[in-house]
């Protein structure tokens, strides 16, 4: 049996706008397993992917063969790409490699409005002016072939 | 038939040379170590019949195999324990040392660990792994999730949800580094102000360079058996008096809360197993890999209330003479910390508890607690040690 086949998506797909940084990535990149490469490829596709459970409803990032709230198998559903800060710090010294060139940047725990949390870098605005609490929307990086990452800007609406 | 007494005990401890040691690979820690509880004991090395040491000393660095390092020592285990959870493995292995005592799988267990992070990969924030990243950390690492900012983050929302100020924290450093001044092993004694970690870089926001743990070597060696046999032994035995351990979530972007940890399930357990409460504890080893870990572990322990672990901190109850010491070698923050920190945890509660502390002792010491912090506040692990009778 074929679980979470990539085309069983629910949702608008490709909506969000993407950033094609393929050429100058030296960042780390994902290691693909089968899970996370139909994350990682929607992504590239202007896609965020979280996960909804048919059985129980609960939604969950990061993606999974398995629901962790009820053990049952996940659907994939395209989220709107609209989210709130949780947490987040602006890294003023990297220590890992790629990173050493953009220090001071923003990583931040974001919660989906559909509820998983998730981490990303936000971009576009001063570090000083990220806060807890601030509305962001989501954009997509292509950062290789056939895999994006999902990354924020601040600006999203509360609808 | 009367049954055998199987109550646990620590009997026997042992340092290695730190803070820096080129002459000690990871195994030439745990081997002096070992050798080093044996003498501490009295006990030989035919004795031990149980093994734990958490197999992978550190994730990137390269390391030997749990049964090549009971063969390296020349052991010959009936029982053998390779439990892995981060900073809190070696609590977590004291958990089931402690059933595998009470149970007769094996009478005399040696936990080791060693290490040589300092003298490998000097004072690099440890990070920079050089490979892809695989399951959960291929969502984080590709945006420069270092150690320093994931710990950043939960300070950062525990300030945001309660108020917790930079200078708090920093007090927690400054308490432990009254300690490590007495401490010729700690890789930092000079005294410290909280101008001074408020004037250090700040690595990721809030947390600046002081409310970092160093970087060090060293190894420890613990050795576990019953009551009745550690009696005829070298050195006062140490009880142990409740032990527990609970994983909420391992990376940080999962989880649940970051304001608190595994440590308020895994805390109560081992309270409750001990028949004590928090203000029973005479003095406490908290893992302070940075100084929020601290805050959070009072707080989610039972030390105090939620939000009030800054405040706690900053009226000098952790210094010396305060209503709860803690991390009386001076810490992971000014002493010891060679990337897994738990086993030194355990080391110097039982140096409180037999009365051997010297200059930094705890008067009155008879109840002790060691909670292990693993990853991000996600592995938790507490062990509540009692003197012996």
């Amino acid at each position: 049996m074929s679980q979470m086949a990539s085309q069983n998506i629910r949702g608008r797909q490709g909506t969000l706008e993407i950033v094609d940084v393929t050429d100058t990535w030296v960042k780390p990149v994902p290691d693909l397993d089968p899970v996370s490469a139909t994350y990682f490829r929607a992504a590239h596709d202007g896609t965020l992917l979280i996960q909804r459970c048919p059985s129980c409803g609960a939604t969950q990032h990061y993606p999974r063969h398995v629901c962790r709230t009820c053990a049952a198998i996940p659907e994939w559903e395209a989220a709107g790409g609209r989210g709130t800060i949780y947490t987040f710090t602006v890294v003023r010294q990297a220590g890992m490699r790629g990173f050493d060139a953009d220090a001071p940047y923003v990583i931040a725990l974001i919660d989906l409005d559909e509820g998983p949390r998730m981490m990303g870098n936000v971009t576009d605005c001063p570090v000083d002016e990220v806060h807890i609490g601030q509305r962001v929307q989501a954009y997509q990086l292509r950062i290789a072939d056939g895999i994006g990452l999902p990354q924020w800007r601040p600006g999203a609406t509360s609808d | 038939m009367t049954r055998p007494d199987r109550t646990p005990v620590i009997a026997a401890i042992g340092l290695s040379d730190g803070p820096k040691a080129p002459h000690l690979d990871g195994l030439g820690h745990q081997a002096q170590a070992m050798r080093r509880a044996l003498a501490d004991s009295g006990i030989s090395k035919g004795d031990i019949d149980g093994f734990g040491c958490a197999e992978a000393w550190i994730p990137g660095v390269p390391g030997v195999d749990l049964p090549e390092t009971a063969e390296y020592l020349g052991l010959d285990p009936r029982w053998i324990e390779g439990t892995y959870t981060g900073g809190s493995a070696y609590e977590f292995q004291m958990q089931h040392a402690e059933a595998a005592i009470r149970s007769g799988m094996a009478h005399t267990i040696l936990l080791t660990y060693g290490s040589d992070l300092l003298t490998r990969m000097g004072r690099s924030l440890g990070t920079a792994y050089g490979r892809k990243p695989v399951g959960g950390a291929a969502y984080e690492e590709p945006y420069g999730k270092t150690t320093v900012a994931a710990y950043a983050m939960a300070a950062q929302r525990h300030m945001y949800e309660y108020g917790t100020t930079p200078e708090q924290l920093a007090s927690v450093a400054v308490a432990v580094r009254e300690y490590a001044a007495h401490n010729p092993r700690a890789i930092y004694r000079k005294p410290l102000t909280v101008d001074d970690v408020l004037g250090s870089r700040v690595i990721a926001d809030p947390l600046r360079l002081l409310d970092c743990c160093a970087i060090t070597d060293g190894g420890g060696a613990v050795i576990v058996t019953t009551e009745e046999r550690a009696r005829d032994l070298k050195q006062p035995y140490v009880s142990i008096l409740g032990t527990a351990a609970r994983q909420n979530h391992w990376n940080i972007s999962q989880a649940p809360d970051v304001t608190t940890t595994a440590g308020a399930r895994s805390g109560p357990d081992a309270f409750a197993r001990a028949g004590l409460t928090p203000d029973d504890v005479d003095m406490a080893m908290l893992y302070d890999s940075f100084t929020i870990t601290v805050i959070l572990l009072l707080e989610s322990l039972g030390f105090c209330k939620p939000g009030e672990g800054g405040p706690f901190a900053e009226e000098g109850n952790l210094r010396p003479g305060g209503r709860l010491p803690i991390n009386t070698d001076g810490g992971g923050l000014s002493a010891c910390h060679p990337g897994l920190r738990g086993i030194f945890l355990l080391i110097e509660a039982v140096r409180q508890l037999r009365g051997q502390a010297g200059e930094v002792q705890v008067p009155d010491c008879d109840v002790a607690l060691a909670a292990g912090s693993g990853g991000w506040f996600s592995t938790i692990g507490v062990t509540i040690l009692g003197k012996g009778r």
